[in-house]
Formats: C-alpha cells, sequence, structure tokens
C-alpha cells in the first residue's frame, strides 16, 4: 500500500533524512524505531506532505504521492495521529471528532466512542481542557473519523501513564484484527513485538534495519545498539 | 392649587421626556455605528485571528463596497441591485488580493503585512479617484426606507438608521451560527489553532482562508453600503473607519466574534454618548470656552481611553478565544 524508497528530507537547508526505505502492506501493523533525533518524525512528517522530500519516491497504491500537498495526501486514505496529539483545543471533542471526519467508511462518531468510552462523556468539553490520556483518544479517534486506510501514530504513548498505554496498545490490537493497517513510532518495544507484524529501525536518517518481531526479539544487540534498551 | 405650580410640573416633566428621548436617540445612534464597526470588525478579527495576517486595506474593501453601491444605484435606481453589485466586487476584489498578495505575506512578518497593504489602500484611494473622479459621490437613502419611526411617542427616528442596526444585529446572528454551528465555522476555529494539522486531516486550507477572505471582504462591503447615505463616499473614506476597527477586535480580544460583536457596540455608544454628553458634562465643572474646546477633542479620545482601560483590566480583551 505505502512504499518509500530512498526519502531524503529536511528543514530549509539541514537534511534530516538520508535514503529512508520502508513499506506497509494492506492490514499489516508496522513500526518505525529509532532513538530520539533520528528521523522517525520527519518520515512521517514526509509520507503526509507536511515536510517536503527533497529526493526519493513516497508511493501509496503504486502511485507518487510525494508532490501532493497534505490535504490531498491525507484525503487518498492516510491519517495522522501526530507526536504531542495536537488536537484543536479550542473546539469541543465532538467538534473535533466531526470537523475533519469523511462521510464514507465503517467510523463514525457512535464506532469511535465505542472504541473509546470514556470520551463518551466529554464530548462536549474544549479538547484543550481534557487529560494527555484523553487527548490522545481523541486523536486517534479524531484521525480514524477520516476513515484512513493506513493509520499513522506518531509516539503513540509517550508521556501517558501505564494505565492509559495500556487501553491505547488495546485499541491498536483491536485496529489490527480489523484490518486496519498502522504505521507506528514508540519507544515501548515490548507492546510492539506483541502488536507488529515487521519493523524498520532508523538510525541518522537512514533505515539501517528491518524485519520480524520474532527477529527484532531474537536480537538484543540490535535493540542495545539502536534503541538504547 | 397654584396654576403656576402645575404649569411648572409639566414642564420639568416635559423636560425629563426630550432629555430622555436624546438620551435614547444618542445609545441608537452608537447602536448604528456600532454595528457598522462590527461588520467591519468581523472580518478584520477573523482574518487576523486566523490567518495572523493585519490587513490595513480592509478599509478599501468598506470604500469598494461604498463606491460601487452608489454607482450602481445611481445607475439603475435600484438600492438592492447596488447592494448586490457592491457584495460581489467586494468578494472578487477579495478573492483576487488573497490570491495574488495575502499568500506571499502569510508566512512574513507583520511589519511587512503592514506595509504591503498600506501601500493597497495608496493603490485603492488613487484607483477610485481615477475612475470615480476626486469629487464625492452621493448616494441617497433608498425610498422604501426614506421616513422615521416613531420609537417613543413624540420621538421619531430616520428608518434607515433603524434599518441598519437591524441589518447588522441579523448578519452577528448568521455569523454567530455560521462560526458556532456549522461545519465550516469548526474547520475556520480548527484553523486558528492548528492549520498544518488541519491540512494533515484533509482540510483545503488555501480553500479555506480564501473563504473567510471573501466573507471578510463581503462584510466590510455591506458596512461600506450601509455607511453610503449616511457619510460621505470618498477616497480615503475607509481609514478612519478602520482605526475603530482595530480598537473593536483589540477590546473585543483578538480572533473573537462575540468579542466584536460586544466591543463594537460598546466602542459605538461610548462614542455617540461621549459627543453628544462630554461638552455639558465639562461645562458643569468648568468655564464653557473650556467645555466647548475640550469636550469635542475628548470626545473623539474617548474610544481609545476605553480601550487603554479595558488593557488596563484584561490584556487579552474582553473574550479571548478560548483555549488558543
Amino acid at each position: 500500500m505505502l512504499e518509500v524508497t530512498g526519502l531524503d528530507a529536511g528543514y530549509g537547508d539541514g537534511r534530516v533524512l538520508f535514503g529512508v526505505d520502508l513499506a506497509v502492506g494492506a492490514g499489516e501493523v508496522v513500526t518505525l524505531l529509532g532513538r530520539n533525533g533520528m528521523g522517525k518524525t520527519t518520515t512521517l512528517s514526509s509520507v503526509m506532505g507536511i515536510v517536503r522530500a527533497q529526493a526519493g519516491t513516497i508511493r501509496l497504491d503504486g502511485a507518487p504521492i510525494q508532490h501532493l500537498p497534505p490535504y490531498r495526501i491525507a484525503r487518498l486514505g492516510l491519517g495522522l495521529v501526530p507526536e504531542g496529539r495536537q488536537i484543536f483545543p479550542n473546539l469541543s471533542v465532538h467538534e473535533n471528532l466531526v470537523a475533519t471526519a469523511s462521510g464514507a467508511g465503517r467510523w463514525t462518531i457512535d464506532s469511535v466512542l465505542g472504541l473509546f468510552p470514556a470520551l463518551r462523556e466529554r464530548l462536549a468539553s474544549l479538547g484543550g481542557l481534557l487529560s494527555g490520556g484523553e487527548q490522545q483518544m481523541l486523536a486517534i479517534g479524531r484521525a480514524l473519523m477520516t476513515n484512513p486506510r493506513l493509520l499513522l501514530l506518531d509516539e503513540a504513548t509517550e508521556g501517558l501513564a501505564p494505565r492509559i498505554r495500556a487501553e491505547i496498545w488495546r485499541v491498536l490490537a483491536s485496529l489490527k484484527e480489523s484490518g486496519q493497517a498502522i504505521l507506528v513510532v514508540d519507544k515501548n518495544i515490548a507492546p510492539l513485538l506483541r502488536l507488529a507484524d515487521r519493523h524498520y529501525i532508523l538510525e541518522r536518517g537512514r533505515t539501517v534495519w528491518s524485519g520480524s518481531s520474532a527477529e527484532l526479539a531474537a536480537a538484543p544487540d540490535l535493540q542495545q545498539r539502536y534503541l538504547g534498551v | 392649587m397654584d396654576p403656576g405650580l402645575r404649569r411648572d410640573d409639566n414642564g420639568v416633566a416635559a423636560g425629563r421626556a426630550i432629555a430622555m428621548i436624546y438620551v435614547i436617540e444618542q445609545v441608537l445612534n452608537g447602536a448604528q455605528f456600532g454595528v457598522m464597526l462590527f461588520l467591519m470588525a468581523a472580518g478584520l478579527t477573523l482574518i487576523f485571528g486566523i490567518m495572523n495576517v493585519i490587513n490595513l486595506a480592509h478599509g478599501s474593501l468598506y470604500m469598494v463596497g461604498a463606491y460601487v453601491a452608489a454607482a450602481v444605484f445611481g445607475a439603475t435606481g435600484s438600492f438592492l441591485i447596488g447592494l448586490a453589485a457592491a457584495l460581489a466586487a467586494a468578494i472578487v476584489v477579495g478573492i483576487a488580493l488573497e490570491v495574488t498578495l495575502f499568500r506571499t505575506l502569510y508566512a512574513r512578518d507583520h511589519l511587512d503585512q503592514v506595509l504591503a497593504t498600506f501601500g493597497l489602500i495608496l493603490f485603492f484611494n488613487e484607483i477610485v479617484r481615477i475612475l470615480f473622479g476626486a469629487t464625492a459621490l452621493y448616494m441617497r437613502v433608498p425610498d422604501f426606507l426614506n421616513g422615521r419611526v416613531e420609537i417613543l411617542p413624540g420621538a421619531p427616528y430616520p428608518t434607515y438608521r433603524l434599518a441598519i442596526i437591524a441589518v447588522g444585529l441579523a448578519v452577528a446572528l448568521l455569523l454567530y451560527l455560521l462560526i458556532a454551528r456549522t461545519r465550516i465555522g469548526m474547520l475556520i476555529r480548527a484553523g486558528a489553532s492548528n492549520r498544518v494539522m488541519l491540512g494533515a486531516l484533509g482540510v483545503n486550507v488555501t480553500l479555506l482562508y480564501t473563504a473567510v477572505f471573501a466573507l471578510g471582504a463581503a462584510l466590510a462591503a455591506l458596512a461600506g453600503v450601509m455607511a453610503g447615505p449616511i457619510f460621505t463616499v470618498e477616497s480615503g473614506m475607509g481609514e478612519s473607519v478602520l482605526i475603530s476597527a482595530f480598537v473593536v477586535i483589540v477590546i473585543g480580544g483578538i480572533g473573537s466574534i462575540r468579542g466584536a460583536f460586544v466591543a463594537a457596540l460598546l466602542v459605538g455608544i461610548v462614542d455617540a454618548t461621549g459627543r453628544a454628553y462630554l461638552r455639558p458634562l465639562l461645562a458643569l465643572f468648568t468655564s464653557r470656552a473650556a467645555a466647548d474646546s475640550a469636550g469635542p477633542a475628548l470626545a473623539s479620545m474617548l474610544i481609545y481611553i476605553l480601550m487603554a482601560a479595558v488593557l488596563f483590566v484584561r490584556p487579552q480583551g474582553l473574550f479571548p478565544p478560548r483555549g488558543r
């Protein structure tokens, strides 16, 4: 579905990515791993068109998308849950969910609230007044309301309490079960090994390793070298 | 009973009634000026609050509205055709400005925006002189609004001015419903807080900005059309109202439509009552000559004093947008 080849990208004159390769197939859960500052967020931003690709190709279903503006890429079926949630603080929870919703698909306000019952009681609250965990649920719900074919999550559980993290992992597992393709960035290796099919490790803007969960679990030296685990 | 006393009582009562009618008239004059300021300020606060652009040329769109309405009304004899033409012209000019100039200004700093839009003021003032001549255009009150309505027994008030208040209040209500209750309103508010994220969720923010700019242009033109029969339709007419509109959005809280509405009425009424009552009020404490010279000067400063007082108590304005 998504295929990134030889991606170079950066900010202004500074380059952050130097030939990133990765692919996500339909219904697959894939992770992007690496220490801070290795280019994970820039990779997701480039895929979404927020950061312009300087070289390489980003293809969705075989068609190049790296020249498209972010809104066109989103409409092709990519749903972003960004680092730091970035929910709209001046909109209510309900408004956050419906403002950018796409009409066609299985995700509706009811199905999203079924996935995150905690949001049901906060529907009228302003997004900015929610706790970090509720904001992350809202950010995931907001992305699902666009009915994406591929969900991109940047730092899926960063800064969240253990109970909320468990909730997010439960939701992602149920999404996977329903056939949702997911590209996820996070630093918690253990739940990612259980959840994901395949992994990519980024080091200084390059893809230095890729493989299955079984291969990553069997390579503690790899985890120590690139992920500091 | 002493008939003289009764006459005096009647005289006092009549005097009180006249004073009361005068107060009501001044408040209505203030409300009429206030709703016109609101129409200007609403567009200005949306454009500044959402796109972070200072548009000094907003007054030029007000002027475009007044000129086109005066010219078309004069040529066709129909005020409503003049109004429609003015709104259409302002929307076209607004979209053209947004696409050709403002899109390059969004990422620039405020000083660049001020310089560029100040240049637009000069351009528009000159172009209306070339197209319509240096003398002011005359725009009469439309026949169907030409008259007086008795707001209280013995207190007639111009129908046209009442119509301005009614139109302003109706537009304020529609604007509130648009921003608070519709999906496009949600997108406008979302764009004010995080436009990159809005784009990443599938919204064409460029188009949204153009639409908001066109809406602001139409509101400014509507204010210009309504001002036509009251003020002079002349080159540079937008500047004084622009400054007052900036005072309104600062008092109301930048980016807040509700704030703009409350502040516009406040500024309008303070200005009108100040002009009416400050001079006689000063005359109670000072000599008449001093009151005559200081009163009008102080009255024209009153809205700025009001702004300073509001900012002293609430530096973000009366209704700063929530959660930004």
